[in-house]
């Protein structure tokens, strides 16, 4: 092993390390981290979509986006309210939080449901 | 010459309703034609205004529709340059005045009132809901049924009379009411007491008395008058005769007119007409006699009104106030009435009166020129008036009126006189000389002395045989009334010389009528006509030939006759129109069409043109519009720079008829992708949620904090079924429901869903408070 450290081997390295620590996380929080990669997955889809079809009607399209966007945004939210580790929301019960992620995810989707046309 | 030819045939067409309109445009055209368009404005402004006279002395309105129609159908004219011609119909009526005043004067016929007034009376008089609006109005309707001889109903008797006793009893009538009252009761003669007229009496006695202004002496007086002549009984006479005169007659001016009150400085022909009635009035009724020098002063006062009388130029005679007075009567007709009124009234209240006859004459013939008047006032004032006239005592007009003024020479027409009074009554004995001929324009006439014989039976003088050299054509009879005792010639007005038009039509010969077609000079096919019979000829021609038609026309007595229009026209079969004019020497009419010149007039249209011939007159009985039959015309074709044949006329009716439906296109819809496609998407958005699935089993999701005791487990079932529910909601409302039942149930689950959740929620802290804790 005389060799240099090549970039492959660092973005490896670097990829391993990254991965050891994110298993470290707890896993509700996984559980979050996986919603919203999964909403963001079906907003790509929705978008390819709309580049094969064409973009009528727009109403559509743009609902179906941003129900992803919104609930992955809330579920963002969520997550940093219920993270130990956050100082800031120490006080706040995780069940408080997610009370209230049910109810914008309920209110969003209300408005998506009305604008989907 | 030519605006007296355009009057009479205006006059004609109006009188003896000649519906050959075609003549009179194809006249227009043939007028038109022949002139720039400067007097073709001109020309059309005459016609028009010839026509505007027509109406206004005969109001007739029907005819302004006749000559538009004509217009309209006659090709020059169109509705744009129609409306141009307003200048030119003023510069164009006062010619005609002009022409009509220096070439024509005094000619004119009246009639006496007959049938027509009858029935206009009856229309116009017919009360509202069965009696009349006021006592005024009733009294003209009875005093114009009275003279014109109409029965009254019974049932109009009555109502009216009910308002007439009414108004004479109560006490709060003013003069004018009682006055208006009696004049009706006076026609009626209904039921009233004695007592009453006496009360009357001496209310009107103190209006005399107390009177400033000339209405208020009119009405005491005429209504002292009216009782005097109602009841024999009561004592109406006035002790103060000479100084009631005296007050009216200070109302007088100097130039004949009267003024209504003393402060008031307007004055009017009418308030003139008022005080003479007013002032015969007082001599009648006065209790002792008058001075002799005050009737001398009133007569001259009458007489000093005449001087401002007016005259039109057919010899009427009237009166005109320039202002406008107080009590709103307006115009000649009002003004004339009443000094008509007034003037017979003096008259008979006192002998030699000095107006000369011709103007009384004059009077008569203004009221009979109105003919019949459309409005119940002016029928009043014009049957009042005449029936005034009919008896006066200064002289009784005598009115010749001609029954027919066209003649036929064919069916031998004897020419028919009639002389009446005013109200159409029996004139005196007397004798109707026609004394002097005249053809149409010129001053001088054939001087004759022939006496009309006199039917007794029919009341009417007949002309036995037309005097030597009347031939077809336009005339102006001169008559003179002869009456046959001298002792009526200081009673009756004659009025000299009548003159009248007169026309005289017949049938005109056709002769020798041929068309040739000629190459050069040289006749190349000639056919003879049969005018005005049928004619269907075939012809053909080229460019480098000619056209030539000729005939004669002869009146009945064989003299040489020039028609008003003598035209040719050659209409191409896409309607494109050419009209020629048939020139004339003496007898012989002949054109000739050199279709060399013509080819560029012809727009370069070869074809079949058809050819029609038209002669026309007013006064020719046998007028033709003959289609003569078709010429195959062969022009060369057209160069580039030659002008295009005017645009044929739409037919109106096409033009604005319904338009072809519109069927509505709805927007075509947009482009949807093909199902496959979307259904390939749909699978490929679910495989990401089958990956989250996937994901959380791997991640180890458990339901270990599920609560299990019963009541919180039940409350956390609760929560995720109402969660669910909303979820099926949104879902419901995506697909069938409307925002507002949505939202009324999302709302009810909301609250069941917080009260759940709350509980839930607040267990599960408790229980990993409790943890934390131990």
């Amino acid at each position: 092993m005389g060799k240099s450290p090549t970039t492959k081997d660092d973005a490896q390295a670097l990829f391993h390390s990254l991965r050891s620590a994110y298993s470290a996380t707890p896993t509700n929080l996984k559980i979050i981290d996986l919603y919203v990669v999964f909403a963001v997955f079906i907003a790509l889809i929705q978008v390819v979509y709309m580049a094969v079809v064409g973009s009528f009607p727009f109403n559509s399209f743009l609902s179906g986006v941003l129900s992803c966007v919104g609930t992955a945004v809330l579920a963002v939210c969520l997550r940093i309210q219920v993270n130990k580790e956050n100082k800031e929301f120490k006080d706040l019960p995780p069940e408080h939080a997610f009370a209230d992620f049910v109810l914008c995810n309920l209110v969003l989707h209300l408005v998506i449901m009305n604008f989907l046309g | 010459m030519r605006y007296m030819i355009i009057l009479s045939v205006a006059d004609l067409i109006v009188k003896s309703n000649i519906a050959n309109s075609q003549l009179f445009s194809s006249y227009l055209t043939s007028m038109l034609s022949k002139q720039h368009s400067g007097r073709r404005l001109f020309t059309v402004a005459l016609t028009l205004s010839a026509g505007a006279l027509t109406i206004s002395r005969f109001r007739i309105s029907s005819t302004a529709d006749q000559i538009r129609k004509i217009l309209f159908r006659s090709q020059f004219i169109e509705f744009d340059q129609l409306i141009e011609f307003g200048m030119a119909i003023k510069v164009g009526i006062v010619v005609v005045l002009l022409a009509v005043a220096s070439i024509c004067e005094a000619v004119a016929i009246f009639h006496p009132i007959s049938e027509s007034h009858l029935s206009a009376a009856l229309e116009l008089f017919s009360p509202v809901a069965g009696s009349f609006s006021s006592l005024e109005e009733a009294y003209e309707a009875l005093r114009t049924f009275e003279v014109l001889g109409i029965e009254k109903k019974p049932d109009i008797k009555d109502d009216t009379c009910n308002s007439v006793v009414d108004t004479l009893s109560s006490m709060s009538s003013n003069s004018r009411d009682l006055y208006h009252a009696l004049q009706v009761n006076g026609l009626l003669k209904c039921k009233t007491s004695k007592d009453a007229l006496t009360g009357i009496t001496s209310r009107l006695k103190d209006a005399v008395k107390d009177a400033t202004s000339l209405l208020d002496y009119y009405h005491s007086i005429g209504g002292l008058l009216l009782i005097k002549d109602q009841s024999s009984e009561v004592d109406v006479l006035l002790k103060n005769a000479d100084g009631i005169l005296r007050s009216i007659k200070a109302l007088s001016q100097s130039d004949g007119r009267w003024r209504y009150s003393a402060n008031n400085p307007e004055s009017s022909t009418y308030a003139a007409g008022l005080a003479f009635e007013t002032l015969s009035g007082v001599i009648q009724l006065a209790a002792s006699t008058i001075d002799e020098n005050l009737i001398g002063t009133l007569k001259k006062d009458i007489v000093k009104l005449f001087d401002s009388i007016e005259k039109y130029d057919d010899g009427s005679y009237y009166f005109d106030d320039k202002h406008i007075d107080s009590s709103g009567h307006q115009g000649p007709l009002s003004a004339t009435a009443a000094v008509v009124r007034g003037l017979t009234t003096f008259a008979s209240t006192s002998e030699s009166l000095n107006i000369p006859e011709d103007k009384i004459l004059g009077l008569a013939r203004f009221f009979l020129g109105i003919g019949v008047p459309g409005n119940s006032k002016d029928l009043y004032y014009q049957i009042d008036s005449l029936s005034h006239l009919e008896n006066n005592r200064v002289s009784v007009p005598l009115i010749l009126s001609i029954p027919a003024t066209v003649l036929s020479l064919t069916s031998k027409d004897k020419f028919k006189v009639k002389v009446n009074t005013v109200l159409g009554s029996i004139a005196p004995p007397l004798s109707v000389k026609l004394m002097q001929v005249f053809s149409s324009g010129s001053k001088d006439g054939s001087v004759l002395k022939q006496e009309l014989h006199f039917d007794p039976k029919e009341a009417i003088h007949m002309l036995d045989a037309l005097p030597e050299g009347v031939d077809i054509g336009e005339y102006v009879f001169a008559f003179e009334i002869v009456l046959s005792d001298p002792e009526h010639k200081r009673k009756f007005a004659t009025g000299g010389r009548t003159k009248v038009p007169v026309h005289v039509t017949g049938v005109v010969k056709v002769d020798d009528a041929k068309v040739a077609v000629l190459e050069g000079d040289i006749v190349e096919s000639e056919k003879k006509l049969d005018l005005p019979g049928k004619n269907d000829l075939a012809l053909s021609a080229n460019h480098l030939q000619k056209l030539h038609l000729s005939f004669l026309l002869t009146t009945p007595f064989g003299k040489p006759f020039k028609p008003h229009q003598a035209l040719l026209k050659l209409r191409h079969e896409t309607g494109v129109e050419h009209i020629f004019v048939v020139e004339n020497s003496g007898r012989h009419f002949e054109t000739t069409l050199d279709f060399l010149g013509l080819v560029d007039k012809f727009f370069y249209l070869s074809g079949q043109y058809d050819i029609e011939l038209t002669v026309g007159d007013a006064v020719m009985e046998n007028s033709f519009l003959q289609p003569l039959g078709s010429i195959e015309l062969d022009l060369p074709k057209a160069p580039e720079k030659a002008t295009q044949p005017p645009p044929q006329a739409v037919n109106p009716y096409l033009r604005y008829g319904p338009k072809a439906e519109i069927a509505h296109i709805f927007r075509a819809p947009e482009k949807r992708p093909p199902q496959e496609v979307s259904f390939a998407f749909l699978g490929l958005v679910l495989v990401p949620f089958l990956a989250f699935l996937v994901g959380l089993l791997r991640l180890g999701v458990n339901l270990k904090n599920f609560p299990t005791s019963t009541i919180p487990a039940a409350f956390a079932i609760l929560f995720h079924s109402g969660i669910a529910a909303v979820l099926l909601l949104y879902v419901l409302f995506w697909l069938k429901l409307d925002l507002f039942t949505t939202l009324k149930t999302l709302g009810l689950i909301g609250i069941f869903l917080m009260f759940v959740g709350h509980r839930t929620l607040s267990h599960l802290a408790s229980a990993s408070a409790k943890l934390k804790s131990a």
